[in-house]
């Protein structure tokens, strides 16, 4: 099916291109066999793209039948259609307001580290620091630290002694706390490669500093603010250990901890909620991405004059 | 509208660089100032320095007799146009000819009222709702002059306001500023490195290098009588001849050609003395044949400059180079023989002009003024 198609696609693509049509009685022959080859070659390309994707796709398409299949396994098979997962999801106490939760500590970290990461980058942008870079890359090294399983017993006895157990505030601080320097990094760059004239223009003209934010610096990165936002909202919204180290009670739980409770009574995972859960706990991340990228585009212009 | 003053005005950069170096200059009002020099001569850091985005090292700035050595750009009651114009991608042209005013809080319609009248003044009323990246460069230059008209500054700082117009756009613009800064009558100072930029928008201009005004005066005064070699071999869009020679018997003797002592000085010269000559190409007329008091060379380059050509003449004195007319043929190899005007003939001891300028170009330098000299 593959040949023809190619075959047909270059009797049609051939004349049409305006170059000096191939002289068919020369070369003919030899054209015929190399033709061949390449299309063998396509096929070849094209298996081996398919076995990756489909690779890849398994779980997706497992994310999609298993929640409506009456009987779900850890298999992708075509479901015996019905919704009744679901109904058992909306009875959990859990699980609606664990994604509740989960929208809470994303938007509050996002919003965190989108005001602070802009005003420090600014700030590094525009302020000659000694040792300012020595300071981005120490902060950028550290900052896989402090979020991470290493910091887990520290991280606990600080958040113990702030009173800040079992708070959703405390994750946000903390998870904010693990963002901002790579947030920073990134920010700072947009801001490198805005012109400094359209700021000293607005200071001509009398703007405060925080008037040239506003004005003019916010709306020129704002690309890269829409990054940094999706960004940080995608990662805490996957993030399990913190808010498992850090909440107590069930109700402050976000998507991610709750998931984990999932279990029947005989201890096994209980799939069909499960697969039920992850596919309301993805949707979301996938629409915010979508409306994201459809409004701004994820362009990264820094260093380029336009 | 105001004047400007500056007294001993330095600014040493963090690293030791002296980029303004006692700078003493006053600026009348109404006047169309020019600070002219080579890349690196500290021209943009005075115009910076004036607008208040450089804090001055020592010394004093007064605008419209207000000190405002301290004060921060915005309480200057200065507009700035940047090289690149500044513009505000992700505002209208109405919004961006606005945003003075939205500084000053002037309420929104007034504020768009007054965009509109300030665009019409300069023929932008079809792109005001257009964002900067669609208008040619010109118009954006336009849209950068109408903000800076709109909040009616007592002073107009341009920095490079030509150099990102193509080469038409350029005479054009030039125009057209000369016109405008004429009709406004604001103080305006700007920054060019292109010196035919300066002598034909300028009342007066300060020619710097290294963070010092070498000569200040008007156009014609400038062009006429380069203060010194520095300021003669960069004004002229022709190079100044600058030729080495000695007084010989009441004479200048330049590589064995006797050329006539300038008008005025004969008095005043040490037989045997070391000065330069310099006569610019456009005053060196090619002879028929051998004259006297001539440069000989060999033609070695004939450039075509569509009125007229310019000529290099190899010879004994180095290279001279001649403007002659578009009539006449000349072969690379020939003789030819220059024959400076004397009227025009410059001396220079040690690097200054020996040569006085007439009186009547006044200190103000008005417009018109000095010019028919």
């Amino acid at each position: 099916m593959s040949t023809e198609a190619t075959t047909d696609l270059e009797k049609h693509s051939s004349p049409g291109r305006g170059g000096p049509p191939p002289d068919p009685s020369a070369t003919g022959h030899l054209a015929g066999l190399a033709g061949a080859r390449q299309a063998v070659r396509r096929i070849g390309f094209y298996v081996f793209c398919c076995l990756l994707l489909a690779f890849f796709a398994l779980p997706l398409l497992w994310l999609a039948c298993a929640p409506f299949d009456r009987t779900p396994t850890i298999t992708a098979s075509l479901p015996d259609f019905t919704l009744q997962n679901f109904d058992t999801l909306f009875d959990n106490p859990y699980a609606m307001r664990s994604l509740g939760n989960s929208l809470l500590l994303a938007a509050g970290t996002g919003v965190l580290v989108v005001v602070f990461a802009a005003l420090a980058a600014y700030a590094l942008s525009r302020v000659r620091l000694p040792g300012r870079d020595a300071l981005l890359y120490t902060l950028l090294l550290l900052s896989s630290i402090v979020t991470g399983t290493a910091a887990m017993v520290p991280l606990f006895n600080l958040a113990f002694e702030l009173h800040l157990i079992d708070s959703q505030l405390g994750v946000i601080l903390v998870l904010t706390g693990g963002l901002l320097p790579s947030a920073i990094f990134i920010l700072k760059d947009f801001m490198d490669g805005t012109p400094r004239s359209y700021e000293e223009s607005a200071q001509v003209f009398g703007a405060s500093p925080l008037q040239i934010v506003r004005h003019v610096v916010v709306p020129l990165v704002r690309p890269g603010l829409a990054t940094i936002a999706v960004w940080s909202v995608a990662q805490v919204w996957g993030n399990f250990l913190i808010p498992f180290l850090l909440l107590r009670s069930p109700e402050k739980s976000p998507a991610a901890v709750v998931m984990y409770t999932f279990y029947t009574e005989g201890g096994q995972p209980d799939l069909a909620l499960i697969s039920t859960f992850s596919l309301l706990y993805s949707l979301p991340v996938v629409l915010m991405f979508l409306l994201v990228s459809s409004r701004y585009g994820f362009r990264f212009h820094g260093g380029i004059k336009r | 509208m105001a004047d400007i003053s500056m007294a001993a005005l330095t600014k040493v950069y963090p690293g030791g660089v002296r980029a303004l170096d006692g700078i003493d200059l006053t600026i009348a009002d109404g006047e169309f100032f020019a600070l002219l020099g080579p890349s690196g001569c500290g021209k943009t850091t005075l115009l910076r320095t004036l607008a208040g985005l450089e804090t001055a090292s020592s010394g004093s700035v007064g605008i419209g007799g207000r000190d405002v050595t301290a004060l921060p750009p915005g309480r200057r009651d200065v507009a700035m146009v940047f090289q690149d114009y500044a513009l505000f991608p992700h505002m209208s042209v109405s919004d961006n000819i606005a945003y003075p005013l939205r500084i000053q809080k002037v309420p929104g319609a007034t504020r768009r009222e007054k965009a509109a009248q300030t665009a019409a003044e300069l023929g932008l009323t079809d792109y005001l709702d257009r964002r900067p990246g669609q208008l040619s460069g010109g118009q954006q230059q336009r849209v950068a002059l109408a903000r800076a008209m709109a909040c009616h500054p007592q002073v107009f700082l341009f920095d490079e306001p030509l150099s990102n117009l193509d080469a038409r756009m350029r005479l054009e613009a030039r125009t057209f500023l000369k016109r405008l800064q004429r009709e406004l009558g604001v103080t305006t100072v700007f920054v060019t490195h292109d010196q035919a930029e300066a002598l034909a928008l300028a009342d007066r201009i300060a020619v710097m290098e290294s963070g010092r005004i070498r000569q200040l005066g008007t156009p014609a005064e400038v062009f006429r009588y380069p203060a010194n070699t520095f300021v003669a071999s960069f004004i002229g869009s022709t190079p100044m001849n600058l030729l080495d020679g000695q007084v010989a018997g009441g004479r200048i003797d330049v590589a064995g050609a006797l050329l006539p002592v300038p008008e005025g000085l004969e008095e005043g010269l040490a037989e045997g003395e070391k000065l330069v000559y310099g006569i610019r190409p456009e005053y060196l007329g090619l002879a028929e044949g051998p004259a006297e008091g001539a440069l000989r060379g060999a033609v070695r380059v004939v450039e075509n400059l569509g009125s007229a050509q310019l000529v290099t003449l190899e010879g004994e004195s180095g290279f001279v180079q001649a403007v002659v007319d578009e009539d006449r043929r000349l072969t690379p190899g020939e003789i030819g023989h220059a024959v400076p005007r004397r009227d025009r003939a410059l001396l220079y001891r040690d690097g200054e002009l020996l040569n006085r300028a007439p009186a009547e170009s006044g200190p103000a330098g008005r417009p018109g003024e000095g010019e028919a000299a």
